[in-house]
């Protein structure tokens, strides 16, 4: 499997991070910059990752199992993240979440027909302080109340 | 064991439970708290395994800690004062048993584990039989992995130790965990299925009801069963298998008592492939050809037949040829060869050879505690392998060996045809063409073994005849201590060599009065009589064959005389691993109609009126303690289920020169020569028949 080669450039840097023997540890993030680049933890993916990382496939797929920002299927374009853990629910995550769900017309781990959004409800991630959290992609979104969640998923919505 | 090693030698004196102790720094607590008898229960944990600290089982109360402590995770140190039993470690293990049961399924009335799960275990011990979880337990259906691995994941309570067993143990690493929390399930490598070695390693580690074994599951409750220690009958590694018998019948292979020398080890041979003894093909009854059929007959019937005709030909001056078994037991092979030289007068004796032993001990001469044994395997700081996959061919050797690399950091090197698993952890993986560029190899190596303190040898059927000199020469080069293994690859096919079943050497490896015909020639040489027992050479010429087996072999199909003889399961005796390690045969189950080889040997010597000894597998053996050079081994010990060191000659053994005829039968782990072909268990995988030296591994 061949990526491009800002990629490959990147994965050569973070197999030489790690002390010899311990190339798992690159095993999250190489995931993660290939999941930006292909859309989705493909298993040809997790096969190239085990390879690189000297590790045993089936650990490459424990890992996908639990981290719940690796998908194996291809997101919107915005991927639509509200936190309805113990923080956030207590200030609303969870009506923000249905609010989400009506204005999206998607559910948990949907996208819309136009692909431009997916929705997921997520635990804690650790923004408790700033509940209720939304995170979309790799932004964090702060005391997010539904009209803030309104003005943001419209603005994203403009073709830009 | 996750200890010190043995150049740290201080050791530490602590309390436990009002008792001073003194253990070596390092020691895990766990390790310490067992030694005294002071037992802390532990789910997670695993002697020899990594540490995992998932279960909390082991907390125990250590003075001046905060809060209670994992036990399997603390290494001890000096002045620890610490209570295993005190009520706030009861409380506390109570409470993880209740977490433990709050999803598990209570039925245990109906689950296969029942009368020997740990977690059934603790919950009787702690009185933990109140819950106050209310919530609806998350069900997910039972998944079937393989023909013989099953997983309920209901009742897994995530130890990981199926994972480690696997992964660390095997170097296979099928197992893994997928999702978290609640949902958190065990996953096999293939998606839905396994594709492994399906050798029940995480099957026989698992302390609850979930992983589950399609040979056995639901046959029986554990304690319905009588438990056979015995020897498994399938490679030459020699596992001790202890079978689980009901009403005559094997239903269960495993390492109950972990007594064998190899530990936990069983590898899918030694745990599910007992099961050829019951194939429906089993001979039991003899047969005799008339007007060219093979027609059952009596024991008498078939008994006196062979005598007359064994008589006969001897009065008449007639040739015999005699060829014996890869499976059968030394007392066996003895009395054969015995029967052969003694009885028949004929030289004409030999086996299927499979490593050139012979050439290793002549190599070896003057030189002693050259030979490694398992153990070796576990304790040497370096080893090479050369010709073989071993942990397909040797699987409990390559489990040794892992487990040395593991626990030892030992170097392990390998020259193979091919890739093999050891590659994942080895020094060095070398792969070679031809036998020449096989030594050429070895040169590359030498430097690096030099600088190794001491090195274990294994070789397989690559390396024979004036090669195997070759070898010992380059280890001598070496300049550290070199003991060696001649790989062989079947249960008693060391014990065949060891016992005088060649043309030229008699017991002992001393040269035989007369030299004879090997087996090809015998094959070959249209001899008035050839008898085979327990081997199927092939029909060959013979004006008369006589065949002792299991099975309608081509060899027995085209026989005269065939005699239904009862597998390694039905009798005593010992046999002699790869190693050199003498181990006694238990008798588990009889099949009607069969009989052991020796006593059918011994019925024929009556019938012709030959005094060849009484032939019972004791007083054969006395017969070969005081007779046979090196086995004079303990009786004490493999009485009790131990294994003894055979000593074999160290001085010259007149070779035959006929190297050719070693050959390894190649079998993987899922073929068994004859017997493999007569196991469901192990031809119903799908990994069967397997393959040598592949990437998929
Ligand atoms: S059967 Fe053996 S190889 Fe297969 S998953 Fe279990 S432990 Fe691993
Ligand atoms: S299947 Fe058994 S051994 Fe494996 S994690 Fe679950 S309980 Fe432990
Ligand atoms: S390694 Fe050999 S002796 Fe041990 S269980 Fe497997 S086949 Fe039997
Ligand atoms: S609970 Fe929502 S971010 Fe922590
Ligand atoms: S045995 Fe110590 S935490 Fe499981």
């Amino acid at each position: 499997m061949t990526f491009s080669p800002d990629l490959e450039a990147r994965f050569e840097k973070l197999v030489a991070s790690y002390p010899e023997g311990r190339t798992r540890s690159a095993v999250i993030p190489m995931l993660m910059y290939a999941q930006d680049e292909l859309g989705a933890v493909t298993p040809e993916l997790v096969a190239e990752v085990a390879k690189r990382c000297k590790v045993p496939p089936i650990q490459v797929e424990e890992v996908i199992g639990y981290y719940s920002m690796l998908h194996r299927k291809p997101q919107g374009k915005y991927h639509v993240q509200v936190c309805t853990n113990i923080s956030c629910l207590l200030v609303g995550g969870e009506e923000l979440y249905h609010h989400a769900s009506k204005k999206l017309g998607i559910g948990h781990k949907q996208t819309t027909a136009d692909g431009i959004f997916s929705l997921e409800e997520v635990e804690c991630m650790g923004a408790c302080s700033w509940a209720p959290a939304v995170e979309i992609n790799y932004d964090f979104h702060h005391h997010v109340t539904a009209e803030k969640l309104d003005v943001l998923l419209d603005s994203l919505k403009k073709p830009q | 064991m996750m200890t010190a090693t043995p150049t740290e030698v201080t050791t530490v004196t602590l309390s436990i439970n009002g008792q001073s102790v003194t253990a070596p720094a390092g020691t895990l607590l766990i390790e310490v708290c067992k030694k005294l008898g002071a037992e802390v229960p532990a789910f997670c944990y695993y002697e020899g395994f990594s540490l995992q600290a998932a279960c909390r089982m082991c907390l125990v109360e250590i003075e001046k800690f905060p809060k209670l402590q994992a036990s399997c995770t603390i290494p001890v140190s000096e002045g620890m004062v610490v209570r295993t039993e005190s009520p706030a470690v009861v409380a506390a293990r109570k409470d993880m048993l209740e977490f433990l049961l709050s999803n598990h399924p209570l039925d245990c009335p109906v689950c296969d584990k029942g009368g020997e799960c740990e977690l059934q275990d603790m919950t009787f011990r702690y009185g933990a039989g109140e819950s106050r979880f209310t919530e609806i337990k998350v069900h997910t259906p039972e998944k079937q992995w393989s023909p013989v691995v099953f997983y309920d994941a209901p009742r897994c309570i995530l130890c990981y130790r199926c994972v480690r067993v696997c992964d660390e143990g095997l170097g296979v690493g099928a197992l893994g965990i997928q999702y978290r929390g609640v949902g958190a399930e065990i996953i096999p490598n293939m998606g839905d299925h396994l594709n492994c070695d399906e050798c029940g390693a995480c099957i026989d580690i698992c302390p609850v009801g979930a992983l589950t074994s399609g040979a056995y599951r639901y046959k029986t409750r554990p304690w319905e069963m009588n438990h056979v220690g015995t020897v498994c009958t399938h490679c030459s590694n020699g596992c001790k298998t202890t079978l689980g018998v009901r009403t005559d019948e094997i239903i269960r292979g495993n390492n109950r008592d972990h007594s064998g020398i190899n530990g936990e080890f069983l590898c899918g041979k030694g745990r599910y492939a007992f099961d050829f003894n019951k194939h429906e093909d089993r001979l039991t009854s003899p047969l005799i050809r008339k007007d060219g059929q093979l027609v059952e007959v009596s024991w008498s019937e078939a008994l006196k037949a062979v005598a007359t005709k064994f008589s006969e030909t001897q009065a008449a001056g007639g040739s015999f040829g005699v060829i014996g078994g890869v499976h059968s037991t030394n007392e066996e092979n003895y009395f054969l060869q015995k029967f052969a030289r003694q009885g028949l007068k004929t030289a004409n004796i030999d086996h299927q050879r499979t490593g050139d032993v012979p050439a290793l001990l002549d190599a070896l001469s003057g030189k002693s505690d050259v030979l490694a044994t398992t153990d070796d395997l576990y304790n040497t700081a370096a080893a090479l392998v050369i010709g073989s996959d071993l942990a397909q061919q040797h699987p409990f050797l390559a489990y040794q060996l892992r487990a040395n690399g593991r626990h030892h950091n030992a170097r392990v090197y390998t020259v193979t045809p091919g890739k093999v698993r050891e590659a994942d952890y080895a020094a060095a993986s070398l792969i070679y063409g031809s036998t020449a560029e096989l030594f050429a190899k070895l040169d590359e190596l030498r430097d690096r073994l030099k600088a190794e303190p001491e090195l274990v040898i294994l070789f397989s059927d690559a390396v024979k005849g004036a090669d195997v000199a070759k070898l010992v020469a380059y280890g001598d080069s070496l300049g550290i201590k070199v003991k060696y293994v001649a790989l062989v690859d079947y249960s008693n096919s060391r014990g065949a060599l060891d016992m005088g079943l060649l043309p030229t050497l008699g017991p002992g490896y001393h040269a035989a009065p007369v030299s004879g015909l090997a087996a090809p020639d015998m094959l070959a040489a249209g001899l008035d009589v050839l008898w085979v027992m327990g081997a199927d050479p092939g029909k060959g010429n013979a004006k008369f064959t006589v065949v002792q087996d299991m099975f309608l072999t081509p060899t027995a199909a085209a026989a005269d005389i065939v005699l239904p003889s009862a597998s390694a399961y039905e009798k005593s005796g010992t046999v002699t691993n790869v190693c050199g390690q003498v181990q006694k045969l238990k008798p588990a189950v009889r099949t009607m109609g069969t009989k052991p080889d020796l006593e059918i040997m011994g019925l024929i010597a009556r019938e012709m009126g030959l005094n060849l000894g009484i032939w019972t597998h004791d007083h054969v053996l006395t017969e070969i303690r005081s007779s046979v050079a090196g086995y004079n081994v303990p009786l004490p010990v493999i009485q009790t289920g131990g294994a003894a060191q055979a000593q074999p000659v160290n001085g010259r053994v007149p070779l035959d020169g006929r190297p050719e005829l070693v050959q390894s039968a190649q079998d993987t782990l899922f073929t068994s020569g004859t017997l493999g072909r007569y196991s469901k268990a192990l031809t119903s995988v799908i990994e069967y028949p397997g393959k040598l030296y592949s990437d998929n591994q």
